[in-house]
C-alpha cells in the first residue's frame, strides 16, 4: 500500500518552471543582476579566447614559416669587442648533418638613397647587405616582385630590396634605379615580408662578389643562417658554434629566429592576467549582485512562499525553488558573457586577420563558475525562505 | 459517523501561544466529512489561528490535532505537505494570485505539490475554471479581473481534485476559507458563497471564517470564539 503521506517530487520541468517564475515577473532586475555576472565572464572569455587565438595564429605562422631556421651570428669577444666570424662560417655549418641549406648576409658600410640629391648626413635607415645566391632558400624569404640575384646579377650593381626598404624608398617594381654607396644600381627584385628574418625587410642586398670588388666589403660574414632536420634543431643548435668559428667557438651566437616570435607573443600575456583579474573582480561583484538579489526576491515574495507551503510545498522544495531561481539566474548571465566573450574575441580577432578560438574549456568552465556562484549567492536566501513559518509568509503584505 | 472513518478535523484541548500570547486555549472541536462550519468571532479571538491548526500551517503549543486521523504533532515537515498538498485546499481574505501570470496556471499550481503531470493540472484548472463561470478567463491575468472573480479562482485552486491521486475518489477534501468574502461587495460574496455550497453540496468538508452574521447564520454550522475560546458550537460538542 502506498504511504498517503509521502511528499510528491517535484518534476524536473516543473522545478525548473517554478524557479524560473520568480524570472519572469520581474525582467529588468533580472536583466541588472544578470548582467554584473555576463560582464565578469566576458571579459574571462575574452582574455582567454584573443590570447588562444593569438597563439593559434601565431601556431600557424609559424607552421608556415618552419620552426626549423637557426642564426648564427659573432657575439662579443673577451675583449668586449665585436668579435667576427671567420669567412669560412657558412661552408663549415653546411657540413653539419642535419642542417639542410645555408645561406648568409654581411654587413656592407653604405648608404642607400633613392637618388644622388640625398645630403649625405641623412641616413635611409636601409641596410647594406651582401648575400649569399641561398640566402632566399633557406630563410624562406619569398620574392614578390622581379627575380632574385643570381651569379650574373650578383657580380654587377644590382640589388635587391626587403619589403620595408622597398616601400621606404617608394620603389614598387624592378628596374628603377637606387643610390646606392655612391653609385646607381639597378633594382632587381623585391622581397615578401619575411616574419622570421625581420631584419631582412629594411636591407638592400647586394651580390658578395660585387660588394668586395666595388663597395669594400671584408668577406666576413655578419649571419649564417641554416635550416636544420626539425627533429635535430636542438642539437644542431648546440653543436653550430664549433663550426662556425672554430677559433673562438664562445663568441658566437646561435639562436632560433621563431622562440623569438614566440617569446614575443608571450610578453602580451600580463596583460592578459591583469584582465583576468578584473574579470574575476567583476564576477565576485556581479554575484554579490545576485545574492543581493536574491535576498530582496525572498523578502518581496513572502506571501508567495506562504501560498506555496500551504499548497503542500516541502521546506525543500521552497529551498530549491530559490536555489534553482538563483542558479537560472546567474547561467543567464553566464551564458550572456559566453556569447559575449565569443563575440568579442571573433571582433577583435577579425581586426587582426586572426582565426578566431575560444576553447571549449573556458566555455565550460564560465557556465561552471556561474553555477557554483550561482549556488553560493542563492544558498542563504533559499534557506531564509525556506525557514520561513507558512503562517508568518501569509500574513506578509 | 462509522467508527472506521476518522472525522476530518479533530481538535482536543488545543491552545496555541505566541510569546506571552495566548491566542488560542483549549480548543476541543470535531468536524466529520462533508460539513459546511462557520467559524465566526470578534476580530483578534483567534479565528484565523484556529484555521491555521486545522490547515496544518501551524502547530499547537498543547493538545492534539488531527486531520483525517493523522496527528499534526507527530508528522515531519514532508509529511504535513503532503497532507496540504492531497487533503486541504485554502482561500485567503488576499486572493495570492501571482501578478502577471494566466490564471489558468495560477490554478493548475493547485496540483503542483501533489505530483501531478503538468498536462492534467492544466486540464483539471480549466475545469475547475469552467465550474466556477471562469471558462472564458482562462488566459486572462489577474489585474483584469474583478475581486470576486479572483477568490473564484482562488477557489477553483483550492479543490483542484484529481480523483485518480493519491486521496483516491472518496478521498476527504477539507476547503479551509479564511474571510473570502471579507474584500468582496455583497453581490460578490454571495456568489462566492454559492460556490462554497455548491462544493459541500458535491461533498467537500468546508469550514469558513466569516464577519457576516447572515452569512454564519445561513450555514448549517456555528463555531463561535471569543478571547481564544470556543464559546459557542451550534453542533453542541466542542462548546463549554
Ligand atoms: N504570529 C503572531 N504573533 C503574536 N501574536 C499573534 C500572532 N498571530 C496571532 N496573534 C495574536 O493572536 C490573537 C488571535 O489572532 P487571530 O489572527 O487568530 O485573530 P482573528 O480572530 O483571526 O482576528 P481577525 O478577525 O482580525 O482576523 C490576536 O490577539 C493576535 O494578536
Ligand atoms: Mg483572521
Amino acid at each position: 500500500m502506498n504511504d498517503p503521506l509521502r511528499a510528491a517530487r517535484l518534476r524536473p520541468g516543473d522545478a525548473v518552471r517554478v524557479g524560473a517564475s520568480g524570472l519572469r515577473t520581474r525582467p529588468v532586475r533580472v536583466f541588472l543582476s544578470a548582467l554584473g555576472i555576463a560582464i565578469g565572464i566576458a571579459a574571462m572569455i575574452a582574455v582567454v579566447g584573443i590570447s588562444t587565438s593569438g597563439r593559434e595564429d601565431l601556431d600557424r605562422r609559424l607552421d608556415a614559416l618552419g620552426t626549423n631556421l637557426l642564426t648564427v651570428a659573432p657575439g662579443q669577444s673577451f675583449t668586449g669587442g665585436t668579435s667576427h666570424l671567420p669567412d669560412e662560417a657558412e661552408e663549415m655549418i653546411a657540413r653539419v648533418g642535419p642542417v639542410e641549406s645555408v645561406g648568409a648576409t654581411g654587413r656592407v658600410e653604405v648608404s642607400v638613397y633613392r637618388n644622388d640629391h640625398v645630403p649625405e648626413p641623412e641616413t635611409s635607415g636601409i641596410g647594406g647587405y651582401a648575400a649569399r645566391l641561398g640566402l632566399p632558400e633557406t630563410v624562406g624569404a619569398g620574392i614578390a616582385e622581379g627575380a632574385w640575384l643570381n651569379e650574373a646579377t650578383g657580380a654587377y650593381p644590382s640589388v635587391v630590396l626587403g619589403a620595408d626598404a622597398a616601400a621606404g624608398l617608394g620603389v614598387h617594381e624592378p628596374g628603377a634605379l637606387v643610390w646606392l654607396g655612391g653609385r646607381w644600381c639597378v633594382v632587381v627584385g623585391i622581397l615578401r615580408p619575411a616574419p622570421l628574418t625581420p631584419e631582412l625587410d629594411s636591407s638592400a642586398l647586394v651580390g658578395w662578389a660585387f660588394a668586395e670588388e666595388e663597395l669594400g666589403f671584408d668577406g666576413h660574414p655578419t649571419t649564417v643562417y641554416a635550416r636544420a632536420d626539425e627533429a635535430a634543431v636542438p642539437e644542431v643548435r648546440d653543436v653550430l658554434a664549433a663550426p662556425a668559428n672554430p677559433a673562438a667557438p664562445n663568441e658566437v651566437k646561435v639562436s632560433r629566429p621563431s622562440d623569438a616570435l614566440a617569446a614575443q607573443e608571450a610578453a602580451d600575456e600580463a596583460l592578459g592576467g591583469l584582465l583576468l583579474g578584473l574579470g574575476a573582480v567583476a564576477l565576485l561583484v556581479g554575484g554579490v549582485g545576485v545574492a543581493n538579489t536574491m535576498v530582496i526576491s525572498v523578502l518581496e515574495r513572502r506571501s508567495e512562499i506562504g501560498l506555496r507551503r500551504a499548497l503542500g510545498a516541502t521546506r525543500g522544495q521552497v529551498r530549491d525553488q530559490f536555489l534553482i531561481e538563483s542558479l537560472l539566474l546567474s547561467a543567464l548571465g553566464g551564458a550572456g558573457g559566453v556569447l559575449a566573450g565569443i563575440a568579442v574575441t571573433a571582433g577583435y580577432a577579425a581586426t587582426q586577420g586572426w582565426p578566431a578560438l575560444v576553447p571549449a574549456w573556458a566555455m565550460a568552465g564560465g557556465l561552471g563558475a556561474t553555477l557554483v556562484i550561482g549556488g553560493l549567492a542563492g544558498f542563504y536566501p533559499a534557506l531564509r525562505a525556506a525557514r520561513l513559518a507558512p503562517t508568518e509568509a501569509l500574513t506578509a503584505v | 459517523m462509522s467508527g472506521t472513518v476518522p472525522p476530518v478535523v479533530e481538535l482536543r484541548g488545543v491552545g496555541r501561544e505566541y510569546g506571552g500570547v495566548t491566542a488560542l486555549r483549549d480548543a476541543t472541536l470535531t468536524i466529520g466529512r462533508g460539513e459546511l462550519v462557520a467559524v465566526v468571532g470578534p476580530s483578534g479571538s483567534g479565528k484565523s489561528t484556529l484555521l491555521n491548526l486545522m490547515g496544518t500551517l501551524d502547530r499547537p503549543t498543547s493538545g492534539v490535532v488531527r486531520i483525517d486521523g493523522h496527528d499534526v504533532g507527530g508528522l515531519s515537515d514532508r509529511r504535513l505537505a503532503a497532507l496540504r498538498a492531497r487533503t486541504i485546499g485554502f482561500v485567503f481574505q488576499q486572493f495570492h494570485l501571482a501578478a502577471g501570470v494566466p490564471v489558468l496556471d495560477s490554478v493548475a499550481d493547485g496540483l503542483l505539490y501533489g505530483g501531478t503531470p503538468r498536462a492534467r493540472r492544466r486540464a483539471l484548472a480549466e475545469e475547475a475554471l469552467r465550474r466556477v463561470g471562469l471558462g472564458h478567463r482562462l488566459r486572462h491575468r489577474p489585474h483584469e479581473l474583478s475581486g470576486g472573480e479572483k477568490q473564484r479562482c482562488a477557489i477553483a485552486r483550492a479543490v483542484l481534485g484529481d480523483p485518480s491521486g493519491a486521496s483516491g475518489p472518496g478521498g476527504p477534501r477539507l476547503l479551509l476559507a479564511d474571510e473570502p468574502t471579507g474584500a468582496l461587495d455583497s453581490a460578490s460574496g454571495r456568489t462566492v458563497m454559492g460556490l462554497l455550497r455548491d462544493l459541500h453540496a458535491a461533498g467537500t468538508t468546508v469550514v469558513v471564517i466569516t464577519h457576516d452574521q447572515d452569512i454564519a447564520a445561513s450555514l448549517p454550522r456555528q463555531v463561535r470564539l471569543r478571547d481564544g475560546r470556543i464559546a459557542d458550537d451550534s453542533a453542541g460538542g466542542g462548546a463549554r
